[in-house]
Order: structure tokens, then C-alpha cells, then sequence
């Protein structure tokens, strides 16, 4: 980058400038091989003009996330004060309740939906592209139905999914009926609810799963394909052995972003089950919302030390996406 | 090499594996058709009778729905247009200007990548409750008119700018601005649109946030009142998938007829 320029340098820069007066392109083009020197308008004139078209987007990241992280830090350690304001200085007391029950419970949960989501989404949409690639007719057709869901916001479709789940009059339990099983509590069992909020975010997601995969397929050279088939692989053994390997990247983008989009599902559980039944769909993210909005009484201070946790987690998962990217997944 | 029998097994695989991805998309759609005695009936009918249109002229006396279609249009627009704006100056600065600390202060906007919204939503509640914003359309947008995505990804497209033209422009005396607003952001439209696709589906289907900064049902977004219809209307699931079925109507035909844009917003991070 720009050497840290002392004035002299930047004042020859400028007489440079002065002599080449009228500038053509072969002196800027010269120019620009030595990165210390200013193009025809001065080096000040420039940093003040990048200055002023990076300050909007800094303003907005000040005001609306830098702040708000050391905000989180300090009203983590507060409690209400009797006007329910988070004044009251309670120390590392939200963190140290953490390591009771409750808060255990709210980190399974919180794993389960995350592994319940991420597991059988990569799966699905790694099963969808693979049979998609074998060069059947149709292709763009077919890639386009499964991507559809893509469309569906997650209000709207949790809204399909509740009616799904109606006990006396959902498709679920109409479909379980008509092939002679028992019925389901699909929402207010604590055993179903949780796999009931998966099923509808695997729902959900698939069209993105397909859409990343597909474009990593896409991405693989032709003489690579060309190779295997005179090497005589087709079929489920070229799956296994050369489109799979080579989907590496794709694959493991899909998985972290998977974990982070789960670690943040919110609306699916405040549409569809409200955190319950007894806690079995409170993740870390609806309980953020309890504590701090769902009731009257706001508790700002615990709630923002749980965002601390799941800040805390997504920069694992970004430390490891960055870490692994930069080892490269595949062998090229 | 590959038999018959196989290319016909793939085939009814992926028949079978699409009634359940498209089962969804169907029923929101035939459900709204239905009567709302044909929605309760056990086991449950698939198919409409008719093309019955109660179930939205109900949904719409139960709530205030294009009203609440007008917020998501202004405030995905909104957001939109400013993302837009503040990206294509940041990727400006980053790709056509030179100063001290560039690329220092580009890792530190990939870094606010990595934050979560939902760690930042308390401390903003408050600020903007404080200022006096809340339940309204400044409230909604403020802390969305700029992400670092945008700017990611228009600096790849412009960095595709062969600079020798962007000097020749400079020399016959064309300042930053109207290079940039004459020259550069059309050659730069596909990756405009892909941001500009990307941003609006993500905006107009956000959740948490409408969720704490709306009060009314008249400033809640289309996503907040289906929830508010859900809880009104319980015992009428008719509505609610009336409801789904105008709420998704933008975002469907961005995914059916924008999908190459919506690709390479997607995939710009995957693919490299």
C-alpha cells in the first residue's frame, strides 16, 4: 500500500505535476508506477474526496454497530433499577448465572436446531445437485422448482407451515390419517416442536443450498468431466470421487453460513411455537427477544449479555470459515 | 455408459423429492381459493372448488394489508436505494482513489460482516426509541442504510474497470462524480442489479427488527402482519394463507424472472 509519505515526497509529487502541465496519458500512465505519486488532481485533494464518499457508510457503522457492541458490553453487566431503567450495576452476574440449568437448556436447544437445520440442508441440496448435474433433460426447469421456496419469507412461510401443523385439520396429520398412523402434536409436543420448526427452516433454505452448490458444479472444468468419463467414471462413482471433492468450497461455505443463519432463526419459533411448549424451541436468539421484548418488563441487562454469547459464536464460525478459506478446501 | 432404466430412475427421484419443496407453493395458493368450510374439512381437501375469493376480501377487512404492503415497499426501498448509494461511493473510494489507510479501513469494513444483527438490535432499540423514532419509517431503515456485502461486491465489479480508460477520462477533465455516475455505473449495471435484488429480498423479508420497532398494525411491515393475522384470525387458516399468498407475490417473481441476478448476489462470496 502507500508508504507512510513524508511532506518532501509529496511536494516533489506535486512539482512533477507542474512540469508536466499539459498531462497525457503517457505521463499519468507512467505515474501510476510509482504508488507514492498523486494523479493530476494532488494526493490531498483525493484522500479528502475518499474520505467524503466512505463517510456515509462509516457514519451508519459508528452509530449502528460500533456503538451498539460497546453499549451491549456495558449493559451486560447492569441490572433494572426500580424504574426499570438498566442503571444498576450488577458486575459479571448475568455471565455467571449462564452456567445454571436454564441457560444449558437454551444452548442444547440452540444446538440441536442449528445441527437439525444445517445437517439435513447441505444434505438435501448436495442430493438435489448431484442428481440435477447428470445431464438430464430439463435441467434449468428442474433447478428453478427447487429453488423456489427461496421466495418465501420466513413469516410467510412459517404462516403455511402452522396450517401444515394443525392438529385437526393440518395436510401433516390428514396425510398420517389417510396411510393408517397416529396422529402428531406437531407443535405442542415438546418431543415434535422443535423438529417441526427444523423441518420448516430446512423448508425454507433448500433453494439456497441448491443455488450455492449448483454454482460450484457449474464452476468445475469441462476436461475434468471429460477425463473421468474416459476414465470410464460415470454415474454415482463420478459423484462420489470427483463432483463431491471438487464441491469442497461450496460445500463448506454452505455449512458455516448454514450455522450462522441458524444461530440467528428467529421468526420461525416466534410464529410458530413462541419459545414453547416449556422452553423445548427457546434457541439463544428467542430468548434474547424474551428477555429484552417480549414483556412488559424489559430485561435490557441479561439479554445483552446472551447477544455477547451469540456474538461470541458467530465470530467462531467466521474465524473458522476465514481460517479454513485461507488453507483451501480443495486441491487445486 | 448410462442406461435407460437409470435417466428414469433420476428422473422420478427428483419428481418425488419436488411434491415436498413444491407441495408448500401450491397450497398457499389453493388454500387462498378455498372456501373456508373446504380449509377445515378432515382429512383435508387439496383441491379448490373454485377460484372463491373470500379469503382475500376477508384477509383485507382484518387487516390493514396494503397498508402495511406500502411500509415494505418504502422501507425495502429505502433501504435499498441507500445500500445502492453507500456502497457505490465506498467501492468508489476503495477501487479509484488513493489514500493513506485503504486498505486498513477495507478489512475493517469486511470486518462489520461478521457481527450479527441481532447482538447490535438492543443497544439500537434504545438509541432510536430515544431519539423519538420509534414506530416509524426512519426507525425501520436507520440502521440498515449501509452493509459492507454491497460494497464487496461493486468493488470486484469495479475493480473489472480497465483504469487506463478511467485516466483518459480523468485527463479530458471529467471529475469523480460524472465519471462515476456517466461512465462507471452503467458498464457496472448487472453487478447494481445484483446488489440492488439481493438487498430488497432481504429487507422485505426481515423479521426481528419490524418486530420490536413497530407498535401500530399501520406502521407494521407485510411480515409483522401476517403474525398479527395469525393471532386475529386464529381459528381462520384461510386468511392467514391469503395472507402469505399476496406477501410473497413480489419476492416470486424477483426469484422466477431476476434468478441470474439473485445468483450472483448469492454466490458472490461462494465461487471464488
Amino acid at each position: 500500500m502507500l508508504p507512510t509519505v513524508p511532506t518532501p515526497t509529496t511536494q516533489a509529487s506535486d512539482r512533477a505535476d507542474g512540469d508536466a502541465a499539459p498531462a497525457s496519458t503517457a505521463t499519468t500512465a507512467a505515474r501510476r508506477q510509482i504508488p507514492s505519486a498523486s494523479r493530476a488532481t494532488g494526493p490531498r485533494r483525493e484522500t479528502m474526496l475518499a474520505w467524503g464518499f466512505l463517510a456515509p457508510s462509516i457514519v451508519v457503522f459508528l452509530l449502528f454497530l460500533l456503538y451498539p457492541l460497546g453499549r451491549t458490553v456495558y449493559l451486560s453487566m447492569h441490572g433494572n433499577d426500580i424504574i426499570g431503567r438498566p442503571s444498576r450495576f450488577v458486575g459479571l452476574s448475568h455471565f455467571e448465572e449462564m452456567f445454571t440449568g436454564e441457560f444449558g437448556k437454551i444452548l442444547l436447544v440452540t444446538a440441536l436446531f442449528t445441527l437439525g437445520v444445517v445437517v439435513p440442508g447441505a444434505i438435501g441440496a448436495l442430493a438435489v445437485v448431484l442428481l440435477l448435474e447428470s445431464q438430464i433433460r430439463a435441467q434449468r426447469f428442474f433447478r428453478s422448482a427447487f429453488v423456489l421456496p427461496f421466495a418465501f419469507s420466513v413469516a410467510s412461510a412459517s404462516v403455511i407451515f402452522a396450517v401444515f401443523y394443525n392438529p385437526a385439520s393440518g395436510v401433516l396429520n390428514g396425510l398420517l390419517y389417510q396411510l393408517g398412523l397416529g396422529q402428531v402434536a406437531w407443535l405442542t409436543s415438546t418431543e415434535m416442536a422443535l423438529i417441526s420448526i427444523c423441518l420448516t427452516t430446512v423448508w425454507m433454505n433448500l433453494g439456497y443450498g441448491v443455488l450455492i452448490l449448483a454454482a460450484g458444479v457449474g464452476s468445475i472444468p469441462k476436461e475434468v468431466n471429460e477425463a473421468a468419463l474416459l476414465d470410464g467414471a460415470a454415474g454415482p462413482r463420478r459423484a462420489w470421487y470427483i463432483t463431491i471433492p471438487l464441491l469442497g468450497p461450496q460445500l463448506f461455505f454452505l455449512i458455516v453460513i448454514s450455522t450462522i443463519n441458524a444461530l440467528q432463526g428467529f421468526g420461525q419459533i416466534h410464529i410458530l411455537t413462541q419459545g414453547g411448549p416449556v422452553g423445548s424451541t427457546t434457541t439463544l436468539v428467542y430468548s434474547i427477544y424474551e428477555n429484552a421484548f417480549a414483556y412488559g418488563t424489559s430485561d435490557f441487562g441479561r439479554a445483552s449479555a446472551q447477544a455477547l454469547v451469540l456474538l461470541l459464536m458467530v465470530l467462531i464460525c467466521t474465524a473458522v470459515q476465514f481460517g479454513v478459506i485461507e488453507r483451501k478446501v480443495h486441491y487445486s | 455408459m448410462r442406461t435407460t432404466l437409470g435417466r428414469v430412475l433420476i428422473y422420478a427421484v427428483l419428481l418425488l423429492a419436488l411434491i415436498p419443496v413444491l407441495f408448500p407453493v401450491y397450497y398457499v395458493f389453493a388454500g387462498t381459493f378455498m372456501e373456508p368450510r373446504e380449509l377445515s374439512t378432515f382429512p383435508p381437501q387439496l383441491i379448490p372448488t373454485g377460484f372463491h375469493l373470500d379469503n382475500i376480501q376477508r384477509v383485507l377487512d382484518a387487516v390493514p394489508l396494503m397498508r402495511m404492503y406500502g411500509n415494505s415497499i418504502v422501507m425495502a426501498g429505502i433501504i435499498t436505494v441507500a445500500q445502492l448509494a453507500t456502497s457505490v461511493l465506498a467501492a468508489y473510494a476503495f477501487v479509484f482513489l488513493k489514500f493513506r489507510g485503504s486498505a486498513v479501513v477495507f478489512a475493517l469494513f469486511l470486518s462489520t460482516l461478521m457481527v450479527p444483527a441481532e447482538a447490535t438490535f438492543i443497544p439500537n432499540y434504545l438509541t432510536i426509541s430515544g431519539w423519538g423514532m420509534h414506530n416509524s419509517y426512519l426507525g425501520l431503515v436507520l440502521p440498515f442504510l449501509a452493509y459492507a456485502f454491497g460494497t464487496f461486491l461493486l468493488r470486484q465489479s469495479f475493480k473489472q474497470f480497465p483504469l487506463e480508460l478511467r485516466d483518459a477520462a480523468r485527463v479530458d477533465g471529467m471529475g469523480h462524480l460524472r465519471f462515476l455516475w456517466t461512465i462507471l455505473l452503467p458498464l457496472n449495471k448487472p453487478a447494481l442489479s445484483a446488489v440492488g435484488v439481493y438487498v430488497f429480498i432481504s429487507s422485505w423479508n426481515m423479521y426481528f427488527w419490524p418486530l420490536i420497532m413497530t407498535r401500530t398494525t399501520e406502521m407494521q411491515t407485510l411480515q409483522i402482519g401476517l403474525n398479527s393475522l395469525k393471532n386475529a384470525e386464529s381459528a381462520n387458516p384461510g386468511l392467514w394463507l391469503a395472507g402469505a399468498a399476496l406477501s410473497v407475490l413480489p419476492t416470486l417473481a424477483l426469484v422466477i424472472f431476476g434468478q441470474r441476478f439473485i445468483v450472483r448476489g448469492l454466490t458472490a462470496g461462494a465461487v471464488k
